[in-house]
Parts: structure tokens; sequence; C-alpha cells
């Protein structure tokens, strides 16, 4: 039985595209239904094509303005994990100190802890010091979430790095500056890259933490979240599409100028 | 001054002697660390011990709150609310297992079998990320819709029947069911499942594969006895990323279910936001916090990989 032989050999293969159809069905749906006209409050059920929306995006009260306190948010706490846990990731890995294990243990906790926890804890702390939540607050945990990430992709890559690249950099008459900026950023810069991106898209998707800390402040998800209640708007799926494009483009780019340099290299 | 003068030792990572005495290094690590460890303690710690105060404590909204080590608050919260606890661990259970059978195939697929085709697959992995994933649970309201293509289908096939009959969905319809919100639950942790195997059995050295094959192991022993246990770090880590996120969320319950679905997440989150009934609220966010560290502790110890992360 030739065909029970040819799809037992590529079982695996059906079975783990199977899986990717599942991960990406809802995109698709979200894709089609920013073209949809729907009928009442709820974009759930296809009506009619129409391309309203993808004209008008920010037609919709509050929610551009939602997307940019979310932007902001990610952003600065992009900057502020990174660089807290980029510093973190050196000590981790260059210098010798007391209290490593605490340290460690800090920085692995926040990702084994549901988030649900996080937030309702840092809620308790900002209710007692009696603190104004909003776009502070929001920035604060966020930071504080993110920097785990940070750390374990920074400290994966300089772990991998030679130290003796730095040696060679200092014999060379290089300062400790020098070196830092030439060899050791360069080299560490994918992983900062990586953690930076990371903590981006966590920070800009995050609603847990987000919804019990923000009083007031309405992100983009909390924006969505509101009109799961309200109606849903066809502009979410508009975003939610056009975030989803920027993304597939921007990793094709990086990809296709890395693999040129590559070969310009060799 | 450095090391590269002398012999050409054999490179370790571990081993400090690599690193060149710095005379002003002595206090460099401590400033490295103090700006995040400081957030780290003021945001991250000090708020789990004001959260276990304030589940000992009593008062009211108006009078303010005060310690009086009132621990009733615990058992009360308990006898209330294990339904939901429960609830949580199933599902949560249901996820996890399920996201290993569907990540695996997956995983294994991006790391042996396709070929050029690998970078984009994990590209179309990763990119949904980058889409609201509150947009993306809602799609799958669509996709669930009574009068949908797959609730239809169902239907037809008698499927729901069975699934009805097992309690996992109710009557004719998928939406605000427990099958919905452990389908939502696997749909948004699956990645966190597909990543780490993906790792773990890159690693493995394709050798083993046809040293397995020359020994006469069949496909499925070679995998038995070979592939999954050297994966087996990517399966804990990965049924970790999994468990933990799916006991704690909310956002499917309440998306995708109904008032019989709500989980412990759904529980603290209206105890916190709208009852304001701050002592209860942290009481069970402290046992959902215990539980889940006893539960991990045990499975990390019981499973022989200490090493995580």
């Amino acid at each position: 039985m030739p065909f029970v032989n040819w799809l037992k050999r590529r079982l695996v293969v059906i079975a783990g595209l199977l899986t990717l159809g599942y991960l990406l069905l809802p995109n698709v749906v979200v894709t089609v239904f920013s073209f949809n006209k729907p009928k009442g409050r709820f974009n759930y059920e296809w009506q009619q094509f129409s391309t309203d929306a993808w004209k008008d995006p920010c037609g919709v009260a509050d929610m551009c303005g939602s997307l940019s306190i979310s932007l902001q948010i990610a952003v600065w706490a992009t900057v502020g994990a990174t660089v807290l846990g980029t510093m973190i990731s050196f000590a981790l890995v260059r210098y010798r100190f007391r209290a490593r294990g605490a340290v460690n243990s800090l920085i692995f906790l926040p990702m084994a802890m549901p988030e649900v926890v996080m937030a309702a804890s840092l809620l308790t702390l900002f209710l007692n010091m009696g603190a104004q939540l909003g776009f502070w607050t929001i920035l604060i945990a966020h930071i504080m979430f993110c920097l785990s990430f940070v750390v374990t992709a920074v400290k994966a890559r300089v772990m991998s790095m030679d130290p003796r690249l730095e040696e060679a950099a200092r014999d060379l008459y290089a300062g400790p500056v020098q070196t830092f900026l030439r060899v050791t950023l360069p080299i560490a810069a994918p992983g900062i890259a990586a953690g930076a991106l990371l903590s981006f898209a966590l920070s800009f998707d995050d609603f847990i933490i987000t919804n019990f800390n923000a009083g007031s402040t309405v992100t983009f998800p909390m924006f969505v979240w509101g009109s799961a209640q309200r109606g849903t708007p066809v502009q979410i799926n508009v975003i939610g599409t056009a975030m989803f494009l920027i993304a597939v483009l921007f990793v094709l780019t990086s990809m296709v100028v890395t693999n040129r340099r590559n070969k310009q290299k060799a | 001054m450095s090391t590269l003068t002398e012999a050409p030792a054999p490179l370790a990572p571990a081993e400090p002697e690599h690193k060149p005495p710095r005379k002003r290094g002595r206090f460099t690590p401590y400033w490295l660390l103090l700006p995040g460890m400081l957030w780290l303690i003021v945001f991250f710690a000090l708020p789990m011990i004001y959260q276990a105060s304030t589940s000992v404590q009593t008062g009211s909204l108006e009078d303010g709150y005060k310690v009086t080590w009132h621990f009733a608050t615990y058992w009360d919260a308990l006898g209330e609310y294990w339904p939901q606890f429960l609830r949580s661990v199933s599902y949560a259970a249901a996820a996890t297992v399920l996201c290993l059978l569907l990540g695996y195939p997956l995983a294994y697929l991006i790391a042996f079998r396709a070929g050029r085709w690998k970078n984009l697959i994990m590209i179309l992995v990763i990119a949904p990320f980058f889409t609201s994933f509150l947009i993306r649970t809602l799609a799958w309201k669509t996709i669930l819709a009574d009068s949908g293509v797959v609730v239809h289908t169902l239907n037809s096939l008698h499927v729901l029947d069975v699934t009805s009959w097992l309690g996992w969905t109710a009557g004719d319809r998928v939406l605000a069911t427990p099958l919905a919100v452990v389908c939502g639950l696997t749909y948004n942790f699956l990645p966190f499942m597909i990543l780490p195997l993906y790792t773990s059995l890159e690693r493995i050295d394709g050798r083993l594969h046809e040293a397995a094959g020359d020994l006469y192991a069949k496909p499925w022993t070679t995998f038995r006895k070979v592939t999954f246990p050297l994966s087996m770090p990517g399966v804990v880590s990965g049924t970790l990323l999994t468990f933990i996120p799916a006991a704690g969320d909310y956002v499917n319950a309440e998306l995708l279910g109904s008032t019989d679905t709500r989980m412990i997440g759904n529980v603290i989150q209206t105890q916190f936001l709208r009852i304001l009934d701050y002592p209860t609220a942290a009481a069970l966010s402290f046992i959902l916090m215990a539980g889940i560290l006893a539960m991990v502790t045990i499975y990390i110890r019981r499973s022989g990989t200490e090493d995580l992360v």
C-alpha cells in the first residue's frame, strides 16, 4: 500500500503543519474580518465586503489614543528594561560577587509567577503607598516583568562570547571604555536586540498586569478588552492585521540584510 | 596582564581566571546590579510582602484596614472558591497536555524536516505574537460560533454529543463551554511549548538517529528511546511555561467561557477590581502563588532537570 507508506513517512510533517494551521487560523480570521461590514455592534459574523475600516483606521473614538499610549509605554519600558537588564547580565557573567543565588532567583521568579499574582501584589503596593494609578504605574510594572526576559536573552549571548577578544583589545592598548564600545558591545548586540524586541512585544501586548495597575489610563489591549464588552469595531482588526504584517516584514527584511552581509563577508 | 600570552588552554567559560584583574573593579558588579535589583526588590519582592500582609488584615474600605492576623480569610476563601481553583488546575493541565501533543510534531518538523522552509515556519510561529493576543482570542469567537463551520461539522459528526456527555460542551454549542476555554488556552500558550521543544530538539546530533537506524531501531523506537529522552529539558520547560500562565489566566475564561467556566484568575480579578475585597483577593492570590511554586518545585525535582533557564 504505497499511499499508507507515504502517509506514514510524512505523519510528522502533516501533524506539524496542522498545528501551524491552528496557530495561524485566528490571524487569518482577524485579517478577513478587517474587511467586514458588521450589522450590529460586534464583528463576529461575516456580512459583506468593505474597505471602510482600512480607509478610516482611527474612526473609532479613543482607539488611536490608546494605541499611542501603548506605543509610548512599550518604548520606554523597552529602554528601561534593556538598560537595567543588560547591566545585570554583564555583572552575572563577568564578575564574582556575593549573593549570586539570591540575584538569580530574584530574576527567575518573575518569569515563574502567574501574571495575575504579580498584578495583584503590585496593586496592593501602589494602594498602600497611595500612588496615583496611571501611565507611570503601568510603566513601572512593565519594566519589572520585562527585566528578567532581557537578562535571559543577553546573558546567553555574553556567556558564549570569547573573553580573549576583550583581552586582545586591551593588549592592543584599547582603554576600558574603548574596549567596551568597540568590542564588547558589538558582540553582545544581537542578544541585547533580542531582549529589547521581546520587551517591546511583551509590554505592548500586556493586558493582565496593566488591567490591575492602569487606573483610568487605557492602553490598546485594555481598549480591546473593553470593546469585547461594548462592541468590537472593525478597526481593531485593521490594527491587528497591520501589526502582523509589519512584524513579518520587519523579520523578513532583517533576515535578507543579515544574509547579504554574511555573503559579503564570505 | 592577560592569559592570552600563556599556553592556549582549552576555553572554559566557568573559569574565573580568564578575567583580567582590575584594580578599580571590586565594586563594579554591585554598581551594575544595583539599579535593576532595586527595581525587582521594590516592585516585585516588596509587593509580595504587602500582599501577604493585606491577606491577614481586616477592616473596610471606609475605615481602612489593619493587620489583625485574621487567618480565617484563607479558610473562607478556600472554602468558597475551591471549585475555581480545581477548575484552573484542570483546565491548565488539559491545555498543557494538548500543547505538548500539538507542539511536539511542529517543533520536530522545524528541527529536522523543514529544510529550507525552517526560517519561514519559525517566523510564522512567532509572528502572531505581534498581533494583540486579545484580538486573536476574540477571533475564536468567530471560529467557534454557533452557526460556524466548526460547530456545524462537529455536530454532524456527532462529536458534540460525546463531548456534551463528558461535560466538556453543552448541547450543540462550543462557545461558553470548558472546551472553548481549553481550546483558547492551548492556542494562546502553544508557542511557549514549541520554542523550548525546538531548542532542545535542535541540539540533538542527527547522527544519533542514523546510529539508531543502523542498529535496526524502527522510527518509532528511535523516537521513544533516543529523541524523546534527549528532548526532556524542552518538555519540562515547555510544560512549565504553558502550565503556569494558563493556571493564572482569566482572559480566555472571560472571553470564550461562561459563568460556569470561571477560573481562579477571574475571581481574583473581580475581588480586586470590582468587589474591592482586598484581603480575600490577596489571600486567593497568595494561595495561587504558593500552590504554583510548590507544584513547580516538585515537578522540577521529579523530572531531574535542575538547570531550566
